[in-house]
């Protein structure tokens, strides 16, 4: 196996233990996944050798880490961005770009200074001081700044999270590019699930210090029996093509395997790739194609999972439209008076797709 | 003033600038250690470190007088080594003084460097600097103000010694004279208008020390919360 990061760590302090084994893709943005205290920010320190732990550590044939070898952390080709963007106070923004840009060989250099500088969009800030910039503003030079180490791996713990909405949503246009400049492999510590699905191709879910889930995006995140549902936030992840623009209704067609979902258009262009995601408690369920409804999205779908939810009232449905699964929350007594079970054929009402743009 | 005065006030800035130099160069690495360490002789080193502060000066001079004289472990090796005894000469009071102003260099240091967390060490780490790469670019200039500190008080602690110097060094002048023995000396042979000179000048002096560490300190502090 030469493409791919392979992880395991066995470490404990206080009264905390972690026991990680994971094999995550080469490339593309996982993301760890889980509440605060679940060992998340914790895997990533191991993999940036800042947190001493047994185990081993392999990204892309490259052993960083096993019985014998333990790289120091200036040693691993890495990068790490943190959740407050820990500039250097003493240095501008221009010497705090150049830190770990110096640092690295001229042959290593695969991201130029100015190129980085463009995808965060901090040319006008260089000359700058860091006190003086805003958290948005900081946290893209921070991820400047790991970038132009030219990394083979690049570690983002929760980089959103210290940062108010207005500059969230500023950000996130960059990260998203990141996405398509950038072939090496992210891997993305969040406890928010609108990052998850917009971010991330891959979902490892962490849970008190194990990892509870681990697999590709969509399915994994059709899962029932993932603690990510006890948020309340139960939904999947589609990817879709554009097939259809309704302009007067300003609508777009989405085209999925398995079916087709209308939502409030973007400002698509038709073929456009797009990911839409569907909450778990907008899904509903019925035995019969109602036509008199004013939902706009009803699919056939085949039961093919139920599981009790965080609350005994709840239960939550799996049902499969063609090959794609989406989870519905229905009430524990619609699910028994209306005897679904497993194999049952029903009819989905979706009342919101979120397009995630 | 006599031109005794003027040697003396030479002789006083000599000790306090090669002190401080030597100090700086000591300290660094021993507050450095004793911020990163989690050894069990931490504390004991610690406390050892600020002895100076509480001890009576005649008592650190007490023992290095011992220790440095000819019976001594210290006297008995710059003996053999052929640089004689350090007691009454300029090297010993060199040496006393280092001691007697040791806490004075690395309480601000360590302060300095604590202050610092460990977030800025784990982000250079990361930006591929070694240890001392990391020392040298990250540690040293954001730990300036303490640097700043601490030289200026171990000058000037160092200026007003008195205890340590009677014991180890006496009062030989151009050799271990240091201004506050020769006020004692002025009072003692009633030639107060040299000793009001000399006494008024430290007081000036302590005076502007301790205003440019507190503006120094007061600056760092603003620029730090701005």
């Amino acid at each position: 196996m030469n493409s791919g990061i392979y992880a395991k760590f066995d470490t404990s302090f206080d009264d905390f233990s972690l026991q990680v084994e994971l094999s995550l893709p080469g490339q593309g943005i996982s993301a760890l996944f889980g509440h605060s205290g679940s060992g998340k920010t914790t895997v990533l320190r191991c993999m940036a050798g800042l947190q001493k732990a047994r185990g081993e550590l392999i990204v892309n044939g490259e052993c960083w880490q096993n019985d014998r070898i333990q790289l120091p952390v200036h040693q691993r080709p890495l990068a790490y961005v943190f959740q407050e963007a820990s500039l250097f106070s003493h240095l501008s923004v221009r010497a705090n770009l150049e830190y770990g840009y110096k640092r690295i060989a001229a042959s290593e250099r695969k991201i130029e200074f100015e190129q980085a500088v463009a995808w965060l969009g901090v040319a006008p800030l260089l000359a700058r001081h860091p006190d003086k910039l805003s958290g948005g503003e900081r946290q893209r030079v921070a991820i400047a700044r790991a970038l132009l180490t030219s990394p083979r791996l690049l570690l983002m713990d929760e980089p959103l999270s210290a940062l108010d909405q207005k500059s969230r949503r500023e950000i996130m246009p960059y990260l998203e590019q990141l996405h398509e400049h950038l072939s090496i492999p992210v891997i993305y510590v969040t406890h928010a699930a609108d990052e998850v699905a917009r971010l991330a191709d891959h979902l490892v879910v962490m849970d008190n210090g194990r990892i509870s889930a681990s697999g590709p995006l969509t399915e994994t995140l059709a899962r029932l029996d993932l603690p990510v549902h006890q948020y309340d936030e139960a939904g999947v992840v589609i990817d879709a093509t554009v097939t259809d623009i309704d302009h007067h209704w300003h609508l777009v067609q989405l085209s999925f395997d398995g079916g087709v979902l209308w939502a409030k258009d973007p400002g698509a262009k038709p073929g456009q790739r797009l990911r839409a995601r569907v909450l778990a408690r907008d899904i509903s369920v019925a035995h019969q194609h109602h036509q008199d409804t004013s939902i706009l999205n009803v699919m056939p779908a085949t039961i093919v999972g139920i599981a009790d939810s965080n609350h005994p009232a709840a239960k939550l449905i799996k049902a499969q439209v063609g090959q794609t699964p989406f989870l519905a929350q229905l009430t524990a007594k619609s699910v028994s008076l209306m005897g679904l079970d497993i194999g049952a054929q029903v009819w989905l009402q979706v009342k919101s797709v979120a397009v995630i743009d | 003033m006599t031109d005794i005065d003027w040697q003396t006030i030479w002789l006083t800035v000599k000790l306090a600038t090669l002190t401080t130099i030597i100090l700086l160069i000591l300290a660094t690495p021993l507050a450095w250690w004793l911020t990163r360490t989690t050894h069990w002789s931490k504390q004991i080193v610690a406390s050892i470190v600020a002895l100076p502060l509480v001890l009576p000066p005649t008592v650190l001079g007490f023992y290095l007088l011992i220790l440095m004289g000819p019976t001594g472990p210290i006297g008995e090796f710059t003996e053999a080594i052929g640089i004689g005894l350090l007691p009454f000469t300029f090297t010993g009071l060199v040496i006393a003084s280092i001691l007697y102003s040791l806490p004075f260099a690395v309480q601000p240091l360590h302060n300095a460097f604590e202050s610092l967390g460990e977030r800025p060490l784990e982000v250079a780490a990361t930006l591929r600097a070694s240890p001392l790469d990391r020392f040298l670019t990250i540690v040293m200039p954001m730990a300036r103000p303490g640097f700043v500190t601490a030289a200026i008080l171990v000058f000037a602690h160092t200026i007003g010694e008195f205890g340590v110097v009677l014991m180890i060094g006496g009062n030989i002048p151009g050799e271990t004279k240091v201004l506050s023995v020769a006020i004692y000396d002025h009072v003692e042979t009633l030639e107060f208008a040299q000793a009001h000179w000399l006494a008024g000048g430290m007081l000036l002096f302590s005076f502007t020390v301790l205003l440019l560490v507190y503006m120094v300190n007061g600056r760092a502090h603003r620029s730090r919360h701005q």
